[in-house]
């Protein structure tokens, strides 16, 4: 089978490339487009690291056949270009939620999908959020209050009690 | 053996590619196939992509509401004609997943996966199949029996009971893992109820079993009479009855054994568990 050509938007930039049959999306990123953002955990859907957004929604790029993204918008982590951090990532960074730092960009994009529906999320939503990531470091709860800090950050809350913990 | 993605724009002719190619495997949300494709199942040589346009419906049927084998768990946790569903849905997976996952390929999970199905069986689903151009309805537990068969068989659709009284329609969970995790034992019961005593009681187990199964015994020990703490003992006393769940890394055999009354009664008599 010849490669087939596929093209999407990612991060707001229009892409094409050529893809083998039966290529994940994931792949498609890391080694056709050099995007490193999401990260190849388990390839089973289990861990979240690979998780990116299509059309505005969390997916596992390791699960989604690199063709079905043609004519989508993919977003990465890399979505986030400006020369300041996000407020979401700098409240990563404020409340240590990131230690080894392998499932941060799925754990960002899924607090941000969650973050555009609901921008005042209650904790049990951002719970819900990251369900489906997988983090064997921080025990989980820096990162939940991480993205409620985020959150109050981004309305211009100011800082929900930042620092560590 | 290289892989091949072939599209097709209709259940019946995905249905014909699968039978005419040992190795083709109908691609749904993705979360079962593409984890065979990225562990590198051989047995894999075509993936079948699958556009028909009925594959998202979701319609109510008279007492009965229908639901395209391509609706996503976030579509249907989303869907007004079936509410009674989405809690359900929310027990399973992260958002990610329900954004993927299907309701056809919920019934090919395997054990402990597929609560869906679980709940699914409470409902007296039937599923349609494309076979041969024409669509044919089977019982779910029919489909069960016949679904690792050669060739596969491809779902169009499912349709389930529309409980008359919402809260007639239970479904419980246990998992390891908070908020989501894979089954120790899901139960889901279908208890309606005429004038105080039960009538048509359906009660389906998962994670207890190869597939999900019927608590037949527990359904008779409840069926006639009025829902209390002494229908529900024997209710939950009779669970078991028959089955053979199996050990794996989730849970034991044993452990299995000891939680699956406990979560019928907790569901009959609609207790929480102590934290």
């Amino acid at each position: 089978m010849s490669p087939k050509p596929v093209r999407f938007r990612l991060n707001g930039r229009e892409r094409a490339l050529f893809v083998e049959a039966g290529r994940n999306l994931l792949d498609a990123l890391r080694e056709g487009l050099g995007d490193l953002t999401p990260k190849y955990g388990c390839g089973q859907g289990t861990c979240g690291s690979c998780t990116v957004l299509v059309d505005g929604e969390p997916v596992l790029s390791c699960l989604m056949l690199a063709e079905a993204a043609e004519g989508r918008a993919i977003e990465t982590l890399e979505t986030f270009d400006g020369p300041e951090l996000d407020p979401l990532q700098q409240a990563f960074m404020d409340h240590f939620a990131a230690q080894c730092g392998y499932c941060t960009p799925g754990m960002l994009m899924a607090a941000e999908a969650l973050l555009r529906r609901e921008p005042d999320p209650d904790r049990e939503q951002v719970v819900e959020a990251i369900s489906g990531n997988i983090c064997r470091c921080t025990g989980y709860e820096p990162i939940v209050r991480a993205i409620l800090d985020a959150a109050a950050r981004r309305a211009g809350r100011g800082t929900a009690g930042g620092g560590g913990s | 053996m290289p892989l091949a993605v072939r599209s097709v724009e209709s259940f019946a002719e995905a249905a014909r590619l699968l039978a005419a190619e040992e190795g083709a495997r109908l691609l749904a949300g993705g979360t079962l196939l593409m984890r065979a494709v990225n562990e590198g199942d051989v047995r894999i040589t075509v993936i079948v992509r699958c556009t028909d346009p009925g594959r998202e419906l979701v319609r109510r049927e008279g007492e009965r509401v229908r639901i395209g084998a391509g609706v996503t768990l976030s579509r249907l946790a989303r869907a007004p004609e079936a509410a009674f569903l989405a809690p359900v849905v929310r027990a399973v997976g992260g958002p990610a997943i329900r954004n993927m996952a299907t309701v056809g390929g919920n019934l090919f999970a395997h054990s402990p996966y597929g609560d869906l199905g679980t709940a699914f069986l409470a409902l007296d689903a039937r599923v349609t199949l494309a076979e041969g151009g024409t669509g044919r309805e089977l019982a779910l537990e029919d489909f069960y029996r016949r679904r690792d068969h050669r060739p596969p068989p491809v779902v169009t659709a499912v349709s389930v009971l529309r409980p008359r009284d919402p809260a007639a329609f239970r479904f419980r969970k246990f998992s390891r893992v908070r908020p989501k995790g894979a089954s120790v034992v899901a139960v889901a019961a279908h208890l309606p109820a005429f004038g105080g005593r039960l009538e048509g009681v359906r009660i389906a187990l998962g994670a207890m079993g190869p597939t999900p199964l019927r608590a037949r015994a527990a359904e008779a020990a409840l069926e006639g009479r009025s829902l209390g703490t002494e229908t529900a003992g024997a209710a939950a006393a009779a669970v078991l009855d028959g089955l053979r769940p199996s050990s794996d890394a989730i849970a034991s055999e044993w452990y299995r054994r000891e939680l699956a009354p406990v979560v019928m009664r907790r569901l009959l008599l609609a207790e929480e568990p102590r934290r």
